[in-house]
């Protein structure tokens, strides 16, 4: 092929995927560089912010302050545990629902599927309702004769409703890496003198190593910048970092501040991210091969 | 003495029966052949002396233990699938370990065994790859080794060829009976290819619709096959109407109609006469080229016929020719009526 009927070809390639480029660039890039710019700008509670005039002033408040350590290390620990509910739940459950027969395995994987078409803030009014002080759980404790709990607006109920709304990404990454297990290697391990627990462990797990990460890696990226659970069942003491830049921008009306708190969980959720992703690739990667 | 024994084995699916009322017995040291049809119930058989398939009814005795209801763990056979089974994200050292490490054999002779098991099927150089980097007949041998290494006292093949290439099929059935030999392993193979049983079996088992409908050597079964359906299976065979003649022997019918007889003959046992000669003329109507042999199609009075000569490098005869077909009498095989519906 001639240089210039490459370069053509190359322009075609461009032209054809402008579209998305330009969305990407519009909807993505932009935004989030204007919030980057933003979190530099001075900010005056008389004036507003002042978009000619930069300062590192946020930045050095976000980290001398123990207020907003607080809350980053909840807003981790949370998403955190989240994710490991997740993957306690969501590994075994994928795992059933691949050995069951044709008709009840697209039952359950339609039901599983199913919350995904709620929004999420009815899911959040739906476990305040169960949770409240005078909830449905409260008041069957109180019909055994025990007192009630405080349940809502504490980090149990934010954890709860994000295991539940976050459960289908982690059962679906699973259960397509679980697609590709061949059966009868579970029953060569059998053969061979395995327990069907160590069967599990040492040949089921480290095959579906691959769908758990990228369970994990969904899962604990959502978590940490959810907004409307811990909105709305953590109530207005129990933050998160998310409901901290809400905060900011329309409490406060320091936009400076709230998009200097985000750039800050936009790197720390990439940071951590990737390093598990190189730790788990790390140990698995002789043995998953390319893929 | 027999070393595994099915007594009246059954697998009942709901209505259907899949495996009907089996006897088998398996000398120790033999190499034995399940041969049949897909659906025969072939696999399922072999899946229940594994111990994957609950047994309806029956029993099966290994070396006199019961194992009928015995988990397949501590049944300790080797098994090699069809699609091998192989552990994707272990190296071809830890496949063949695994059966060891589960017996908590002592690493360095875990070691020294799958050193051993490797030099056997001759894979010690790939120890350290993993199943990806291998070919299917590589895997094929990987799996094999993982089998043997634990020394089962049985060996259960389910269509271990089924996957490899034609040429490389041939290679591993002689690799496959070589190392038997060499372990001199009790080894029940799973096949749908009557080449490959008949190559490589000391015994071939027959199996039709849950039944099985001949135990023979393979010699055996080829030249006394029962049924219409086992001459048609293993081989290729003429169907011929026939009579018993005034001596009780079996003629082929000559006039048309049915005769109270169905025979069966063999292609390569049918001699070409010129015309005017042997017992029955007939017609070239066609002929295939198979390299060591020529295979042709001859319109007779009693319906069409098929005939292989050797290739024996003279020049073939032309389609249309009229020949002279001949054959030696005692070679008539008379097929059993009852049928066994497929």
């Amino acid at each position: 092929m001639s240089l210039l009927a490459r370069m053509r070809q190359g322009r075609r390639g461009y032209l054809l995927s402008a579209p998305a480029l330009l969305l990407y660039l519009g909807l993505l890039i932009l935004p989030l560089g204007l919030t980057a710019v933003l979190s530099f700008n001075v900010f005056d509670y008389q004036t507003g912010v002042k978009n000619d005039a930069y300062t590192l002033e946020h930045y050095g408040l976000l980290f001398s302050d123990p207020y907003f350590y607080e809350i980053f290390l909840r807003t981790f620990w949370i998403s955190g545990l989240t994710t490991l509910l997740c993957v306690l739940i969501g590994v075994p459950e994928a795992y059933i629902l691949s050995r069951m027969g044709t008709p009840w395995r697209s039952i359950f994987l339609i039901l599983i599927l199913t919350p995904l078409l709620i929004s999420v803030v009815v899911r959040a009014f739906g476990w305040s309702l169960l949770l409240g002080a005078d909830g449905l759980v409260n008041q069957s404790l109180q019909a055994f004769g025990l007192a009630p709990m405080k349940l809502l607006y504490t980090p149990f109920a934010v954890v709860i409703a994000l295991v539940h709304v976050m459960l289908p990404f982690m059962i679906i990454p699973v259960w397509t890496s679980l697609q590709k297990l061949d059966p009868a290697a579970e029953q060569a391990a059998l053969s061979l003198g395995a327990s069907h627990t160590t069967v599990m462990r040492l040949v089921v797990l480290p095959q579906v190593m691959p769908g758990v990460l990228s369970g994990t890696l969904i899962v604990f990226g959502l978590s940490a910048s959810s907004f409307a659970i811990p909105g709305l069942l953590g109530g207005r003491r129990l933050k998160m970092v998310a409901t901290l830049v809400y905060d900011q921008y329309l409490s406060e009306l320091n936009w400076p501040m709230g998009a200097a708190i985000a750039v800050v969980l936009l790197l720390l959720n990439l940071l951590i991210m990737l390093s598990w992703n190189r730790m788990i690739e790390r140990r698995y990667k002789k043995s998953l091969g390319a893929a | 003495m027999a070393f595994l024994r099915l007594e009246g084995v059954c697998k009942r699916y709901g209505e259907i029966e899949a495996v009907v009322a089996t006897h088998l017995s398996v000398d120790k040291g033999e190499f034995v052949s399940l041969l049949g049809p897909s659906g025969c119930g072939k696999t399922t058989t072999l899946q229940m002396i594994a111990g994957f398939v609950e047994v309806s009814a029956g029993a099966i005795l290994l070396d006199n233990r019961d194992i009928t209801h015995a988990k397949p763990s501590s049944r300790g056979l080797g098994v090699v699938f069809q699609s091998y089974a192989l552990f994707p994200h272990m190296s071809v050292e830890d496949n063949v370990a695994f059966g060891l490490r589960m017996r908590k054999v002592p690493a360095a002779e875990v070691h020294k065994r799958v050193a051993t098991v490797l030099q056997l099927v001759r894979l010690h150089q790939h120890a350290e790859r993993y199943p990806r980097e291998l070919s299917g007949g590589q895997r094929q041998r990987v799996a094999l080794a993982r089998a043997l290494v634990i020394e089962p006292p049985v060996l259960l093949l389910d269509e271990p060829l089924s996957n490899l290439d034609a040429n490389l099929r041939e290679e591993m059935q002689f690799e496959i009976r070589r190392i038997q030999r060499e372990v001199g392993i009790t080894t029940l193979m799973v096949t749908h290819d009557q080449a490959e049983a008949l190559s490589i079996s000391d015994r071939v088992v027959v199996m039709q619709a849950g039944r099985i409908t001949q135990i023979d050597e393979p010699y055996k079964l080829y030249e006394h096959p029962r049924t219409r359906f086992i001459s048609g299976f293993v081989g290729k065979a003429n169907l011929l109407p026939g009579d018993r003649d005034a001596s009780g022997c079996p003629q082929v019918r000559q006039l048309p109609g049915e005769g109270e007889l169905t025979l069966s003959l063999r292609p390569e046992k049918i001699d070409l006469l010129a015309a005017g000669s042997g017992r029955l003329p007939g017609k070239i109507l066609s002929r295939f080229f198979l390299g060591s042999q020529w295979l042709y199609r001859i319109d007779t009075a009693i319906g069409e016929i098929t005939v292989v000569r050797r290739n024996d490098g003279s020049a073939p005869l032309n389609e249309g020719t009229a020949v002279g077909l001949d054959w030696p009498a005692e070679l008539l095989r008379v097929l059993e009526h009852g049928e066994v519906p497929a």
